[in-house]
């Protein structure tokens, strides 16, 4: 039953990956204009513009095209670098550290204080913790993650000298100057992840306490702390986990905004600067990477939900 | 509670639901707040002439980084251009382009999703394909498609929009999913009724209320975008000035100008939470049962 | 009675919050019930018998407060009580039984552990190893079978029957003096339904607790009761013994509800014309799910296997069956809602079991559908009169010819024509079951299928739209396929009953000769599980098969 459910999950993420490389793909080759020429800017010879275009392979029949770089991308060859000349893939793995240990601390983060949130809120439905919660959730979407970012320099690292404004050191260097540095990018990316992971986990809970179960324990004169966990948080916890996986995409937007403001060498980074640069091959590399990521995130999310509902099965 | 609704309450008629269910929806404090917020900004940004402003892009290398005072309420960026004036002119971009990216989105998202929920060769293929666009993250592909095809209006109204499509989708595809097993649905079928009458007068019907607040949502996730894509350098030429590039010029003189962020960044903030509280408002007055549906995956 | 009563509502005032139609969901309500007795307390919907046994578990939402009155439990005011002490008193001194067991019990935690929560929230002397054994006895105690395994089963791998059992179990743990069961059986098919009775009145028999039964079924009253409450609109309207109410009722709402349930008794066959030609027969019908594409064989599902029925004109046709049995399937197909797998479905001789959408577009009018639930069969958005002639337009009648025809048939329904130009939300259960009937003899079929057409309804109700489907089919020559559960009502409509049981059929006849003659011992099982049976008809000899509901 169980290997079955897990390898016909396994099987539904070939056609998600094949999709998010077709239009890769077909990204560079149908957009409309001469990628080439734009890429080359503004100033470019024809000639240069002709070496791109050779380039990335853009001078060849289509099909003939996919098929070369399809079969370069299983073997890990993501291209090379236009700009440095380095292959994407050497690229990348330089800079993957620090997007990593970002996203780490920021999920971690953001569970933490987002479902104890949302429990609440639920649980004092129509108080004021509840429309807190909420007030906080709405505000959390709708302020960008830059411009956060710029008032915790403002206030914390400028204003205040408390803490490291800018960089990166490995957590190789010491746990203690790892995490002082990730402390305000966390809490900058971290605003609108919990406002999510609370919302949803609000709303989850609010279902699942009109539940006719929620009703028979406590009919079973069940202490409320464990209606609230044991009944109602394991019931309510398939939409919440299945919406931390969903917002791995928006995490990695911020983490690409989040770098910049803190000037985090990781692949938000090289992203931007392969943008100003027009070095289309890093950004596909890296657009790649992160769908990969993010479907392999929700495949385990998937599977995680095994752990959860006894129900699911195939 | 099901047992409780039937004793507790005898058939009481429900509240009454037209054909339109906007009325009591604008009776909503959210709404009201969120509608005059944006009605506010939309002024701002049609009367921007009459407002007190200067030339937004007229440069000015003597006043640069000026702090705010009586003569440039929000201060000078770094070239010396008056950025309350770049502020009330830029409203005019951020709001077409929330505008125009909610009504594309809304449009193409219904139609793929009414043939995916309805035409059920076709529903595997093009969910997957939504799943493949969804997994791309919607800034890196806004990105690459503005870095591919130059940056200008258009370009960043397509990129943003074509992330937003697969939600829109999805969403439909799940009312019609949802819809067309109702008796009512059925009973149609049963007197003949073919399935393009079928789909307009009893289905699409059930889609207006839903997509009326998941574009609320996409406007204002659209303003976001914008600002984003222009901090990063793949937004709109400054030329025409946008809150987001507004603000990516003023990266650089962060520490000693705040305020070409601030000001800006402000009105992205106030404006995106006022269609964000517009959206709920009309998500918690049209259709609680939406709450689930809409607003925990935006 | 000299002992003091477990349970003495006095005067109890609920007041509805301040919008609906009447001020009070319960009012000045004074009920006793003894130890061991079972006090059946009985009403349709809007009666505030559920609100009542919520109130007295301290479980009614915050907007119904108790505004007057008193709750004694064995002496002890309920409605004073702080939310420690309703807690401490909530599965040790009084327990409840709720009415849908699918959803009752929590589904992602093993029914041992459920059970065995009500001991650990209460019993704190016991260890883990003693409640273990309890949880045991328990399961034994309600015939679960395999209790060692079954407590490590979930919630989705138990019927509907065993969950039930679960609940009741959870309810006896701790042994409490008062158990509130609210519509327990409701939502369980009859067979299983009577397996429940006989566990709850066999428990009784044994502990001695008091039972607040809350029921809207006055076969089930007969069952079980010992004393019977009659409420109506949050009042009590009458109280006696069980005998007395049943045999003698004394106020008019009382006969009239007990008159309302359909006795097991079919009335004399009707005389009818000579046989013709069938309008509706089926031949070795079929619909299997699963398989498809994937090929995964061994799970597909025979819905329908192999039902052969036939149907003339003016004749009513009772499909029985319980919840599985294909009956519903059955109905879907012939209206072609779902395609059949396999052979034959001939309207007036013309098979339409393979007809594609086009072709089978000029006989859909013939075939016309009543669904279960009034509130979802009628678009909500959509006025009434657009709804009803919606059909005849798709079919080219002239638009004045269907309004003047959709006005004469809210007259033969018995609703006025002004009802065309409002919304369904404005219509009473049983008044959008009339509308939906007028909206398919809109369409002048030859074929009308009622899907459980007065399930949904209160019983007084369910007369009155029986009473209309009865006169309809004798005015217009009508054929009927009447799908039900209910053989009561089955019995009340139809010429001829066709008896289901996992999508094939094991029982037909006409509906005296069945009841006066089952041969299947399904049918027979069916019989002796009908509430009421026991009292109403003493017919149904023979053991009934210990069919133990199967999940």
């Amino acid at each position: 039953m169980m290997s079955r459910f897990i390898a016909g999950r396994l099987a539904a993420t070939l056609p998600v990956m094949g999709v998010v490389a077709v239009i890769v793909f077909a990204l560079l080759r149908l957009a409309p204009g001469d990628p080439a020429a734009i890429l080359a800017g503004d100033a470019a010879t024809p000639e240069q513009i002709a070496a791109i275009r050779a380039r990335l392979g853009l001078d060849q029949p289509m099909l003939e095209q996919f098929g070369g770089w399809l079969w370069r991308l299983l073997h890990g060859d993501l291209g090379t670098s236009i700009i440095s000349n380095q292959p994407v893939a050497r690229l990348i793995g330089d800079r993957i550290e620090p997007t990593l240990a970002l996203a780490c601390t920021t999920i971690l983060f953001a569970v933490a204080v987002a479902v104890p949130l949302g429990v609440v809120a639920a649980w004092r439905h129509g108080t004021w913790v509840d429309r807190g919660v909420m007030a906080f959730s709405v505000i959390g979407f709708s302020v960008p993650v830059f411009v956060l970012g710029y008032l915790w320099i403002f206030g914390v690292a400028m204003n205040l000298r408390l803490l490291p404004v800018q960089g990166y050191v490995s957590l190789a260097q010491g746990f203690g100057p790892f995490i002082e540095r990730l402390i305000l990018p966390t809490l900058t990316l971290s605003v609108i992840y919990i406002a999510l992971i609370a919302r949803t986990t609000r709303a989850s809970m609010l279902e699942v306490l009109g539940e006719d179960y929620i009703r028979t324990a406590r009919a079973k004169g069940v202490r409320e702390p464990r209606v609230l966990t044991r009944h109602a948080l394991r019931n309510a916890a398939v939409p919440v986990i299945s919406v931390i996986g969903l917002g791995i995409a928006l995490l990695i937007s911020g983490v690409v905004v989040t770098e910049s403001v803190f000037n985090l060498p990781g692949l938000g980074r090289l992203t931007v600067d392969a943008v100003l640069a027009r070095d289309y091959p890093v950004i596909q590399g890296v657009i790649l990477l992160f769908s990969a990521l993010y479907v392999l995130v929700n495949l385990g999310i998937d599977l995680a939900y095994l752990l959860f509902d006894p129900r699911i099965r195939y | 509670m099901t047992a409780l609704d039937q004793a507790g309450a005898p058939p009481r008629p429900a509240p009454a639901r037209r054909d339109w269910a906007l009325p009591p929806a604008l009776r909503h404090p959210g709404v009201l707040f969120g509608l005059a917020v944006l009605a506010l900004v939309l002024v701002a940004a049609l009367a921007a002439p009459w407002l007190g402003t200067v030339d937004p892009v007229q440069l000015r290398p003597r006043l640069r980084l000026r702090p705010p005072s009586g003569a440039a309420w929000f201060g000078t960026d770094a070239f010396g251009r008056d950025v309350y004036s770049r502020v009330v002119y830029g409203a005019r971009v951020s709001l077409m382009i929330g505008f125009s990216v909610a009504a594309v989105a809304v449009a193409v998202g219904l139609a793929i999703g009414l043939v995916a929920g309805y035409v059920r060769f076709l529903d595997a293929v093009v969910m997957r394909v939504m799943d493949g666009v969804m997994a791309i993250p919607s800034i890196l592909l806004a990105i690459a498609l503005v870095t591919l095809s130059g940056a200008n209006l258009l370009t960043v109204i397509v990129a943003i929009t074509i992330p937003e499509i697969p939600r829109v989708a999805r969403l439909v595809r799940g009312v019609v999913l949802t819809v067309r097993e109702e008796p009512y649905v059925e009973a149609a079928i049963g007197a003949g009724t073919r399935l393009p009458l079928l789909l307009w007068r009893h289905i699409l019907p059930n889609t207006i209320a839903p997509l009326i607040v998941q574009g609320t949502y996409v406007c204002a996730s659209a303003i976001l975008t914008e600002a984003i894509l222009s901090f990063l350098g793949a937004g709109i030429p400054t030329e025409v000035p946008s809150w987001g590039n507004i603000m990516a010029e003023g990266r650089q003189a962060f520490q000693l100008a705040p305020w070409v962020i601030l000001f800006p960044g402000l009105c992205v903030a106030a404006t995106v939470l006022a269609v964000n509280i517009l959206g709920d408002g009309l998500r918690d007055s049209l259709d609680p049962r939406l709450a689930r549906r809409v607003g925990s995956l935006r | 009675m000299s002992t003091a009563p477990v349970l003495d509502i006095q005067g109890l005032t609920i007041p509805l919050p301040r919008v609906g139609d009447r001020a009070h969901a319960v009012e000045a309500l004074s009920l006793r019930v003894a130890p061991g007795e079972i006090l059946c307390v009985v009403g349709e919907s809007g009666s505030g018998k559920s609100v009542t046994a919520h109130a007295v578990m301290g479980l009614l939402p915050p907007i119904l407060r108790a505004s007057g009155g008193r709750i004694l439990l064995q002496g002890e005011d309920v409605l004073a009580a702080g939310r420690a002490r309703l807690r401490a008193l909530r599965g040790s001194r009084m327990a409840m039984v709720f009415q849908e067991p699918m959803t009752a019990l929590n589904p992602v935690l093993k029914v041992g552990a459920q059970i065995d929560e009500v001991l650990e929230a209460h019993a704190d002397r016991l260890n883990a190893r003693e409640r273990r054994a309890r949880v045991l006895a328990l399961m034994r105690d309600v015939h679960l079978p395999d209790p060692e395994r079954m407590a490590g089963a979930y919630p989705h791998q138990l019927s509907g029957g065993q969950r039930q059992r679960v609940m009741i179990a959870m309810a006896l743990a701790n042994d409490p003096a008062l158990i509130i069961a609210d519509e327990p059986t409701t939502a369980l098919d009859v067979t299983t339904q009577a397996q429940i009775l006989k566990l709850m009145r066999e428990l009784q028999a044994r502990r001695d607790a008091g039972i607040l039964f809350i029921t809207h079924d006055f076969g089930v009253v007969a069952e079980i009761a010992d004393r019977v409450a009659v409420m109506r609109y949050g009042r009590l309207v009458e109280e006696g013994s069980a005998a007395a109410v049943l045999r003698n009722p004394q106020d008019p709402y009382t006969r009239m509800l007990i008159a309302a349930v359909p006795d097991a008794v079919p009335p004399p066959p009707r005389p009818r014309p000579a046989p013709v030609a069938p309008v509706l027969a089926t031949k070795a019908l079929e619909k299997t799910y699963g398989g498809g594409l994937l090929g995964r064989a061994g799970r597909t599902v025979r819905a329908l296997d192999g039902v052969t029925v036939a149907l003339q004109p003016g004749e009513t046709l009772g499909i029985v069956g319980e919840s599985g049995s294909g009956k519903s399937t059955l109905a879907r197909c012939i209206a072609r809602f779902v395609d059949p797998t396999g052979g034959e479905i001939r309207l007036d001789g013309e098979d339409i079991a393979g007809l594609s959408v086009r072709a089978l577009h000029p006989h859909r009018r013939r075939v016309q559908v009543i669904f279960q639930d009034p509130y979802r069969s009628l678009n909500p958005r959509r006025r009434v009169g657009p709804s009803i002639v919606e059909g005849p337009l798709n079919y080219g009648t002239p638009r004045e010819t269907a309004w003047a025809r959709a006005r004469d048939l809210m007259d033969l329904v018995g609703l006025d024509a002004g009802a065309l130009d409002r919304f369904p939300h404005e219509f009473s259960g049983g008044q959008r079951q009339r509308i939906a009937i007028a909206r398919a003899l809109a369409m002048e079929p030859d074929l009308l299928i009622a899907d459980e057409a007065v399930s949904a309804l209160d019983v007084s109700v369910q007369a009155q739209v029986l009473d209309l489907l009865e006169g309809v089919r004798a005015r217009l020559n009508l054929a009927i396929l009447f799908i039900t559960h209910d053989l009561r009502v089955a019995a009340r409509l139809c010429d001829r009953i066709v008896v289901m049981l996992n999508g094939q059929v094991v029982e037909e006849g006409e509906t005296a000769a069945v009841f006066a003659n089952p041969r299947h011992a399904y049918t027979r099982a069916l019989f002796a599980a009908a509430p009421g049976a026991h009292r109403a008809a003493p017919a149904a000899s023979g053991a009934a098969p210990a069919l133990d509901d199967v999940p």
